[in-house]
C-alpha cells in the first residue's frame, strides 16, 4: 500500500498518525486536528494505509493471539517513522506500555516492538513532553471541563500537559472536575458486558460536569468521549462534547459529539 | 461460604437499587479514600515504603518454603504446634479437632478472612461448639447470618437502624430490652454481652496480619482489642494462617504495618497491634495452655508458581476495593465470596474455579486505579487480563462475545477489506443519525443503548476523507 504525505522540510519530525479505529469511524474531525496540530508544530505527517486497530481489544479479552498480530500489523506499518502519535492514551498506552508484554517472550520481535514504543506517543503528550509546545492558536469562547482518562493518567502519566495547552486557548475557562482520578465506565467490553454497572458510572461522571458549572466536556479519548455524550444525550443533558484535539486546533466549530439538527 | 459469583450480574444490578448500600458505599471516598491520600501525603517516604515492601515480599515469596519452615521451628520451640492444610477441608478437620480434644464447648473469633475463607463457622457449630465473632462487624455479620461485604470494615453495608434492630431482636433474651439507636450505646450493648463470652470462651482463633519466621510470632492488628483478648484469655489459642502470611523478620513485619493501616483506613497505625509468640509461659500473668497454627495452602502453592505470584504479596488492606470505581458502585456481595473488589476478582477464580467466578475478571474497566494505590504495587489489572487470556484459552468467556471480537480482529487483519467494510457502514449510519446526532436503540449494541445512546458518527471515515484530499491536492 502507498503512502501519502504531505510535503514539509527533510529534517522536520517524520511522524505516523496512527489515528485510531474509533477516530477513524466515528470522528474524522479528530484526525484532521491531530494532522493540524502536528503540522503546527513542525512536523511532517504521514498517514499508512495499513492501519487499523492497535488490538487493545483482543488483548483486554484475553485474546493474545489476534492482540500479536495486530501488534504485527502495527510494527510493520509504523516502525520507520521517527513518531508514532495518535489521539488516543488508550490506544498509544496500549503500544507504549502492553506491546513490550505481548512479546516479552519473543526474543527476534521484541527489539523492534520496543523501539517502537519507545517513539509512540499520545498527540497532547507529544507536544507538550517533545516538542515543547507551550501555547496553541485558538480560541474556544465556553466553560469547558477536562475528563482524563484511565490510560493518560495512569498508564501514561498525562495529567498538566491538556491543561497547560487548554490555558492559552483564547477565550477558554477550565472547571476541573471532582474526582478526575475515577474511571467514567467506558472500560472497553465492560461498558457492553455490565451495561447497568457503567451506566451508574458514566451517570455520576456526567453529574460531576454539570456540577463543575463547565457548558462543554472535553478529553483526549474517544472511548470515554462517546461513553459520557451518550450518557449525556439519554439523560437529556446539555453539555457539549469535544474532543481535545479539536479544540487546540481551534476546528471545535462543527457539531459536537451527538449532537443532531434540531 | 458457598460461592454465588456465578450470578454477578444479577447481584450487581440489585445491588446498584438497594438505597442504604448506595448511600454507604458513598462513604467509601469521603472516609477510606481521602484518609489514605492525608496518610500519603503527610509521609515523604511512602512511594519508597512501597518499593521496599515489594521487595521483602518478592524475597520471601522466592524463599517460602525455607521461611514457612523456620517459622515452624520457632513456634515448636517456644512451645506451640503447627499444623498443615492443604485445603479448606483440612484445615476444618484440624481445627474441629483441636476443639474435641480440649473438650472445648465454646469458641471465640477474631475477625479473619480465612476464617471466612475455610468456613470455620459453619463446621464448628455443625459440630456443636458455640461460635462468637467478636469484631463488632463480624458480630454484628453472625447475628444478621450475613457474609462480610469488605475485608477490613466486614458491616460496611449495614446500617445504624438495621443494627439497633439486630440487636433488641437477639440481646433482648439477655437482659438488654430496650432499642439503642445511639452508636455509643449500641457499641456499649456489644461490648457487655461479648464480656461474658470472652470470659466463658474454652478456644479462642484469631487469624494473622503477618508470621514472623525468625521469632514464630503472630502478628495482627485491630482497632477494638477484641484480638488481644481472643488470643490471652481462652485456655487454648488457634491461630489460622495462610502460607503466605510469613515475612522474614520482625523488621520487615514493623515495615509492612507502616503501610498496612494507611492504606487501610487512613489510620498511621492501628489502635492495637499484638504480638503473640507460644502459649503462656511459667512466668507469663495470663495467656492460653496450648498454642496451635494452622497454615493453610488452599491453591496458594498454585498461585506461587503462576505468572500470578505477585497476588501473594497482598495485605489484605482493601486500598484496591476502595479505590475501586466497580466495587464503589456494587459494593462486595455482589462478587459472591469471601473476597470482593480487584483483590477478590483475582482470588475467588482461583480458589473457587473460573467456572464459578468468570465473570469477576471481566467486571473490571482496567482503569488502574487499584494498582495505583496497593502498598505492595500488585499490578492488578495485569493480573486479571492474565484471568481472562486463561479463559480465552479455555473457551470459558461468553461465545457472542468471541465471535464478534475475532470476526473485528479478523477484519482490522486485513486493511483493505477493512475500509471497503467501514466506508460504507459509517456513512449509513451516519445518514440515519444526523438529523438526531444519535441513536436511543441500535440492533447488536444493546448493551451500549440499554443505558445511553450511541453517538452518531460524522459519516464517511478519516481514512477515505484523507485520500480524497490527498488526491485533490496532486
Amino acid at each position: 500500500m502507498t503512502s501519502i504525505e504531505t510535503i514539509h522540510s527533510a529534517e522536520s519530525p517524520h511522524v505516523g498518525l496512527f489515528v485510531t479505529c474509533l477516530v477513524d469511524l466515528y470522528r474524522p474531525s479528530v484526525g484532521f486536528a491531530t494532522v493540524e496540530l502536528l503540522e503546527q508544530a513542525g512536523c511532517r505527517v504521514t498517514v499508512p494505509q495499513a492501519q487499523t486497530c492497535c488490538g487493545q481489544p483482543a488483548f483486554n479479552s484475553g485474546d493474545d493471539h489476534h492482540a500479536r498480530q495486530l501488534a504485527i500489523q502495527v510494527l510493520d506499518a509504523f516502525e520507520e517513522f521517527d513518531y508514532v502519535v495518535g489521539p488516543s492514551a488508550s490506544c498509544l498506552g496500549t503500544i507504549r506500555c502492553h506491546y513490550p508484554e505481548m512479546f516479552a517472550d519473543d526474543a527476534a520481535l521484541l527489539p523492534r516492538i520496543e523501539a517502537l514504543s519507545a517513539k509512540s506517543h499520545e498527540l497532547v503528550s507529544f507536544l507538550v513532553d517533545v516538542l515543547d509546545v507551550e501555547t496553541v492558536e485558538a480560541g474556544f469562547d465556553h466553560r469547558v471541563t477536562y475528563h482524563d482518562s484511565c490510560s493518560a493518567l495512569r498508564e501514561l502519566g498525562i495529567k498538566s500537559q491538556p491543561r497547560k495547552l487548554l490555558a492559552s486557548v483564547a477565550g477558554l475557562e477550565l472547571d476541573e472536575l471532582q474526582g478526575t482520578d475515577i474511571c467514567c465506565g467506558f472500560g472497553g467490553t465492560f461498558c457492553v458486558k455490565y451495561p447497568e454497572i457503567s451506566g451508574r458510572m458514566a451517570a455520576d461522571k456526567i453529574n460531576a460536569v454539570e456540577a463543575s458549572g463547565a457548558d462543554t466536556l472535553l478529553a483526549g479519548d474517544l472511548g470515554c468521549l462517546l461513553n459520557l455524550a451518550g450518557k449525556i444525550r439519554r439523560e437529556g443533558k446539555s453539555t457539549r462534547v469535544y474532543h481535545i484535539a479539536e479544540v487546540l486546533a481551534n476546528m471545535a466549530d462543527g457539531k459536537s459529539i451527538g449532537e443532531g439538527d434540531d | 461460604m458457598q460461592p454465588n459469583s456465578r450470578h454477578f450480574q444479577v447481584n450487581a444490578e440489585s445491588a446498584l437499587r438497594e438505597p442504604n448500600l448506595q448511600s454507604a458505599l458513598k462513604q467509601l471516598e469521603s472516609g477510606f479514600v481521602a484518609g489514605r491520600q492525608r496518610c500519603y501525603d503527610a509521609l515523604p517516604e511512602f512511594e519508597a515504603l512501597r518499593d521496599r515492601a515489594k521487595e521483602v515480599l518478592d524475597h520471601t515469596l522466592d524463599n517460602l518454603d525455607a521461611y514457612l519452615l523456620e517459622y515452624e521451628a520457632r513456634v515448636l520451640e517456644s512451645g506451640g504446634l503447627v499444623h498443615w492444610a492443604s485445603t479448606p477441608e483440612e484445615a476444618r478437620e484440624i481445627v474441629v479437632r483441636i476443639c474435641r480434644d480440649a473438650e472445648a464447648r465454646s469458641v471465640i473469633r477474631g475477625k479473619s478472612m480465612i476464617g471466612e475463607e475455610i468456613g470455620i463457622n459453619d463446621a464448628l457449630e455443625a459440630n456443636g461448639f458455640e461460635v462468637t465473632e467478636t469484631d463488632l462487624g463480624e458480630y454484628i455479620l453472625q447475628l444478621a447470618k450475613e457474609p462480610p461485604s469488605h475485608i477490613v470494615a466486614p458491616a460496611i453495608h449495614k446500617t445504624k437502624d438495621e443494627i439497633s434492630d439486630l440487636f433488641l431482636e437477639h440481646h433482648r433474651g439477655l437482659g438488654f430490652t430496650q432499642r439503642q439507636t445511639e452508636r455509643s450505646a449500641l457499641v456499649n450493648e456489644a461490648r457487655q454481652v461479648l464480656r461474658e463470652k470472652f470470659l466463658a470462651a474454652d478456644v479462642g482463633m484469631t487469624g494473622a496480619n503477618f508470621l514472623i519466621a525468625e521469632t514464630g510470632s503472630n502478628v495482627i492488628v485491630t482497632n477494638e482489642g477484641n484480638g488481644d483478648l481472643s488470643s490471652t484469655l481462652p485456655r487454648v489459642q488457634i491461630v489460622t494462617a495462610a502460607v503466605d502470611k510469613v515475612v522474614p523478620t520482625l523488621e520487615d513485619a514493623s515495615l509492612l504495618l507502616r503501610l498496612l493501616g494507611r492504606s487501610a483506613t487512613g489510620q498511621e497505625i492501628t489502635a492495637y497491634t499484638t504480638f503473640t509468640t507460644g502459649p503462656r509461659r511459667e512466668r507469663d500473668a495470663d495467656g492460653p495452655g496450648e498454642y496451635h497454627v494452622v497454615l493453610i495452602d488452599n491453591h496458594r502453592s498454585e498461585m506461587l508458581g503462576s505468572e500470578l505470584r505477585p497476588m501473594l504479596r497482598c495485605i489484605r488492606c482493601g486500598a484496591c476495593m476502595n479505590h475501586c470505581p466497580v466495587y464503589g458502585r456494587i459494593g462486595g456481595h455482589a462478587y459472591g465470596w469471601v473476597y470482593p473488589g480487584p483483590m477478590g476478582s483475582v482470588l475467588t477464580p482461583l480458589m473457587v474455579g473460573l467456572d464459578e467466578a468468570g465473570h469477576l475478571p471481566n467486571a473490571c474497566t482496567l482503569n488502574g486505579r487499584c494498582e495505583t494505590v496497593c502498598p505492595v504495587k500488585i499490578p492488578l489489572p495485569r493480573l486479571l487480563r492474565s484471568l481472562r487470556s486463561r479463559q480465552h484459552l479455555q473457551r470459558q468467556n461468553s461465545s457472542l462475545a468471541r465471535i464478534a471480537l475475532s470476526l473485528w480482529s479478523w477484519v482490522a487483519l486485513r486493511p483493505r477489506l477493512y475500509q471497503l467494510l467501514t466506508r460504507p457502514a459509517m456513512a449509513l449510519l451516519a445518514r440515519l443519525g444526523s438529523r438526531s446526532g444519535g441513536f436511543r436503540r441500535m440492533p447488536l449494541a444493546s448493551g451500549w443503548t440499554r443505558v445511553r445512546d450511541l453517538p452518531a458518527p460524522q459519516g464517511s471515515t478519516f481514512q477515505a476523507r484523507w485520500q480524497q484530499q490527498q488526491r485533490d491536492r496532486k
